[in-house]
C-alpha cells in the first residue's frame, strides 16, 4: 500500500508548478523578444544610412535578444525541474499492525 | 580688356585640371561608417558581422582613375558579431588568432578594365590581400566614385573644402585559403566567406 504525506505531495506540486513557470517563463519570453531563430544576440544590428556618401552601414545597439539556444535552455531546465519533482513521490509504507 | 581677363581665367582653369595631382584620401573616418562586412553561411544561421577598424590611404587622380594605388588596412580586432561568445571565438587562434595578426590588409597593384562614367569609375583591382598572416593576391571587382568638394559637407564644416572618394566591393575567398579552419567544420560552416565592401575617404583641401 502507498501513502503520500503532505510534506512530499506539496513538494511534488511546488516542483511541478516550477518546472511549467521555467517553460512558460522562457517560451513567453523568447516570442515576446521577437521569436529570433538564429542564436541568441547580444548585440543587435541597426542598419544606417550616410547619406552624402550613400553608404549603407551598420551601427549596433546593445540589448539581448533571446535566439533558439535560450529556448532550448529553457526547456531543457524545465525538464530537469520536472524530472526532480519524482523525488518526492509516494513510497511504500510498511503494513501497520 | 574683358577678353584677355577671360582668357587668363579660362588657361588657368585648364592649367589647374591639366596639371592636378593626385589626390591622397585618408580612409580613417571621422564619421566611423567605414567598415568591411562579412557572412559565412552555417548549420543555424549565417554567421554575418562587421568589421568597422578601417585605416589607410588610396592616392587617386581623377583625371587619371586608372592609376589609382593605395593599402586599405582593416583591425583584425574589430570584427564582430552579433554574440559577444561568438566574436571571441572569431577572435581566438582557431580562427583569427587576432593577438599574432593584428591587420588584414589590402595593398593595391593595379586597375584593370577601367571604365570610368560621370564621377564612377568600375575597374577590376588586383593586389595583396593578407588574412591571418597568408598573403595571396586576388582580383577584385570596385566601383570608385569621387565627390568632389563633398569632404566640408559630410562633417557639416561645409566651409571645410576638399573631395571624398568612395569604394565599393565584393568579392569572396575560401577561409582554407588563408588557414582559418582548412577542411575543417565545413558541414556546419561554409568555406566560402563573401566580404563586402564599402568605404569612404577623404582629402581636405590644404
Amino acid at each position: 500500500m502507498t501513502q503520500t504525506s503532505p510534506a512530499r505531495f506539496g513538494l511534488r506540486l511546488v516542483t511541478r508548478c516550477l518546472a511549467l513557470a521555467i517553460l512558460a517563463g522562457s517560451v513567453i519570453f523568447w516570442v515576446a523578444k521577437g521569436s529570433h531563430r538564429g542564436l541568441s544576440q547580444d548585440r543587435v544590428p541597426v542598419p544606417q544610412l550616410d547619406e552624402i556618401t550613400g553608404i549603407e552601414y551598420v551601427t549596433y545597439e546593445e540589448r539581448f535578444v533571446p535566439g533558439v539556444d535560450w529556448l532550448v535552455g529553457g526547456i531543457g531546465a524545465a525538464v530537469v525541474v520536472f524530472a526532480g519533482s519524482f523525488f518526492f513521490r509516494s513510497k511504500p509504507q510498511p503494513p501497520t499492525a | 580688356m574683358n577678353k584677355s581677363i577671360l582668357a587668363s581665367l579660362l588657361y588657368l582653369t585648364i592649367a589647374g585640371t591639366a596639371f592636378a595631382a593626385p589626390l591622397s584620401f585618408d580612409f580613417k573616418d571621422p564619421k566611423g561608417v567605414n567598415a568591411i562586412r562579412f557572412h559565412l553561411d552555417s548549420l543555424l544561421e549565417p554567421i554575418a558581422g562587421t568589421a568597422s577598424g578601417v585605416t589607410g590611404t588610396v592616392i587617386f587622380d581623377p583625371a587619371n582613375p586608372g592609376a589609382a594605388t593605395g593599402k586599405i588596412v582593416v583591425a583584425t580586432s574589430s570584427l564582430t558579431v552579433t554574440n559577444t561568445m561568438m566574436t571571441e571565438h572569431l577572435h581566438g587562434a582557431n580562427w583569427l588568432d587576432v593577438a599574432n595578426n593584428p591587420e588584414i590588409t589590402f595593398e593595391l597593384g593595379q586597375l584593370s578594365d577601367v571604365q570610368t562614367s560621370g564621377n564612377t569609375t568600375s575597374a577590376v583591382a588586383t593586389g595583396k590581400f593578407t588574412l591571418k598572416g597568408v598573403t595571396k593576391e586576388i582580383s577584385v571587382p570596385v566601383r570608385l566614385t569621387h565627390l568632389a568638394g563633398a569632404f566640408g559637407k559630410r562633417i557639416n564644416k561645409p566651409e571645410l573644402g576638399g573631395d571624398l572618394l568612395v569604394i565599393r566591393g565584393e568579392f569572396t575567398i575560401n577561409r582554407g585559403d588563408f588557414g582559418i579552419q582548412s577542411g575543417k567544420n565545413e558541414d556546419k560552416v561554409n568555406p566560402e566567406m563573401k566580404l563586402t565592401l564599402a568605404i569612404v575617404g577623404g582629402a581636405p583641401q590644404a
